[in-house]
């Protein structure tokens, strides 16, 4: 297997007493897109502000296109790194197209190169009728692009993503998808932050899934659904106002794992569990059976954040 | 800690974004010392006859030179700076690329002082044309505001990278800008005032820059006064050693 483009060991970030990052351990392969997904302040955002040299880690060991993490290697890192951060950063006053030719230069890109880049990237972000607007009349779809497109500016061999649809609507987050997907056509080897399963599905190769500073579980889509799911869901409804019938204590205590959440009782089935003596308990009671989903692993692994 | 060729490339970030609002830029620098000369040099001057051996106008035109280089390098470093830093993330989006942490700040100071220059030509240009200059000297206070700026955008940097709103910088405008334009001898010689005004007023960094632009307006420079261009250098060059400190921490944590 070809060298990793971030390896990270025991890595780790404290505030104070607080573990932010608490010793977690991933390597990213070339080409491969990496996704982080965990609910807010899980410790996803610090662990790729670690690897974009913008948090030095308190302990563990990271190599980030093959050099370690160190001041000294920051600016050899930074140049090979596409960032978009969570908070949008473009520059207000400039155009879109001089938001480009600026960033550029930053690299070091002489004025006429930077230029075709821009040419060529405003393209690409499907904002080449918008090169001369300023900032204030885009779209929120249409910052979140021309940040990806500012990110790609000099042509980076790991690209990075702190959740790069949030509060987009679903066609701008679309069109952002498949700018993506594109890139990972390409070859470019991606790292990204979600708390949308449906972005993680469609986009990672593999996914990590972080809870409170550590790595809850790790692997593809369907690996997660069926190590930690199994095939199936059923949703029972409860009636609050109705006293609690006989069959959902029994339902709770079937061969399988079940957790009630508020009016909602679960019930994780693997291949196979649904059988009649199932249906026979559920009869006459308001229930929807359905394929398990990445969002039951989620919900499952990290879902007290909201439970509690 | 030292800046590189990044520093350049943040300074013309600037220059970019604010090209646009030059004009807006050039009306203020044009009518703030026009109206100091004419409220004070003039309005003033009518009842004051001589202010250490000038006409009064004559006295104070140096001290708005220097005061102009102070303000202007102090409201871009603390106000625009912190609206980079705070509002805007330019900080952060910078930090993306090659360019640290020395390189935004080195370029903020720089152009900050760059603003300070071109403030300071304008304000040159009216006072030549009420004709308090008449040494050729007076030519290098375009260079000498270029320094002051550099000094006071420091200064503002160090309190920006501390600086928890724009509230703060209330208090460093109030407590520090304002109390050197009243005693660092812009309007008033600092020989009237008791020793030990005159002894705290010597580590006012505007003090120094007003005592060389005095000088250079009245085209009569003096050794001496490299002694105050060392003081501004040096204070200058903690301040930036500082900023780019307290940037770091804040902003890479």
């Amino acid at each position: 297997m070809a060298a990793p483009i971030v390896e990270a060991v025991g890595l780790t970030k404290r505030y104070g007493s607080r573990a932010a990052v608490d010793g977690v351990a991933f390597a990213v392969a070339p080409g491969e897109c990496l996704g982080f997904l965990g609910p807010n302040g899980a410790g996803k955002t610090t662990t790729i502000k670690m690897v974009t040299c913008l948090v030095p880690p308190t302990a563990g060991t990271l190599h980030v296109l093959g050099l370690p993490m160190a001041p000294e290697n920051h600016r050899a890192i930074k140049a090979r790194l596409g960032v978009v951060q969570q908070e949008e950063s473009l520059d207000p006053d400039l155009t879109v197209e001089k938001n480009l030719t600026v960033y550029a230069s930053y690299f070091g890109i002489a004025a006429r190169a930077a230029k075709e880049r821009a040419d060529e990237l405003v393209r690409f972000a499907e904002l080449a009728d918008r090169r001369n607007a300023r900032i204030k009349s885009l779209s929120g779809g249409m910052k979140r692009r021309l940040m990806l497109a500012r990110a790609l500016i000099n042509e980076p061999t790991l690209l990075v993503l702190d959740e790069p649809t949030t509060g987009l609507d679903p066609q701008a987050r679309r069109l952002v998808w498949d700018r993506i997907r594109t890139l990972k056509r390409d070859g470019t080897t991606i790292l990204l932050t979600t708390h949308y399963m449906e972005e993680a599905a469609q986009l990672c190769d593999r996914l990590i899934v972080m809870d409170e500073g550590r790595i809850v579980a790790e692997g593809t889509e369907p690996e997660l659904v069926r190590e930690h799911i199994g095939a199936e869901v059923v949703e029972v409804y409860l009636d609050p106002e109705a006293p609690e019938p006989p069959a959902v204590a029994r339902l709770a205590a079937g061969p399988w794992r079940s957790e009630r959440a508020g009016n909602v009782l679960y019930l994780y089935l693997t291949d196979g569990a649904a059988g009649p003596e199932l249906f026979a308990t559920l009869e006459g009671l308001h229930f929807t059976r359905r394929r398990a989903t990445l969002e039951d692993v989620f919900l499952t692994l990290a879902g007290h954040a909201l439970r509690d | 800690m030292w800046p590189t060729a990044g520093a350049l490339r943040v300074w013309r970030r600037n220059f970019e974004s604010w090209k646009q609002f030059a004009p807006s830029f050039f009306v203020a620098q044009l009518g703030e010392p026009i109206f100091y000369l004419l409220a004070i040099g003039y309005g003033v001057g009518r009842y004051v006859a001589e202010m250490g051996g000038l006409p009064y106008a004559v006295f104070l035109a140096p001290g708005i030179v220097a005061t102009t280089a102070m303000n202007t390098a102090s409201f871009e470093s603390t106000f625009g700076a912190f609206t980079r830093m705070t509002q805007q993330n330019t900080y952060v989006a910078i930090l993306a690329t090659p360019c640290s942490v020395a390189d935004i700040v080195a370029g903020d100071i720089l152009w900050a002082a760059t603003k300070s220059l071109i403030g300071v030509c304008f304000v040159l240009a009216v006072i030549a044309a009420f004709g308090l200059f008449s040494s050729p000297w007076a030519l290098a206070l375009v260079p000498f505001g270029f320094l002051v700026g550099l000094l006071f955008a420091s200064l503002g940097l160090v309190a920006t990278s501390r600086a928890p709103s724009y509230d703060f910088f209330n208090y460093y405008f109030t407590l520090f800008i304002s109390v050197m334009f009243l005693f660092s001898g812009v309007f008033f010689p600092l020989e009237n005032l008791p020793p030990w005004a005159q002894t705290l007023a010597w580590f006012l960094p505007l003090t120094h820059a007003v005592q060389v632009a005095r000088a250079l307006a009245a085209g009569a420079p003096t050794p001496a006064l490299l002694l105050d261009v060392a003081w501004m250098a040096a204070v200058g060059l903690v301040a930036y050693v500082l900023a780019e400190r307290f940037v770091r921490r804040r902003l890479l944590v």
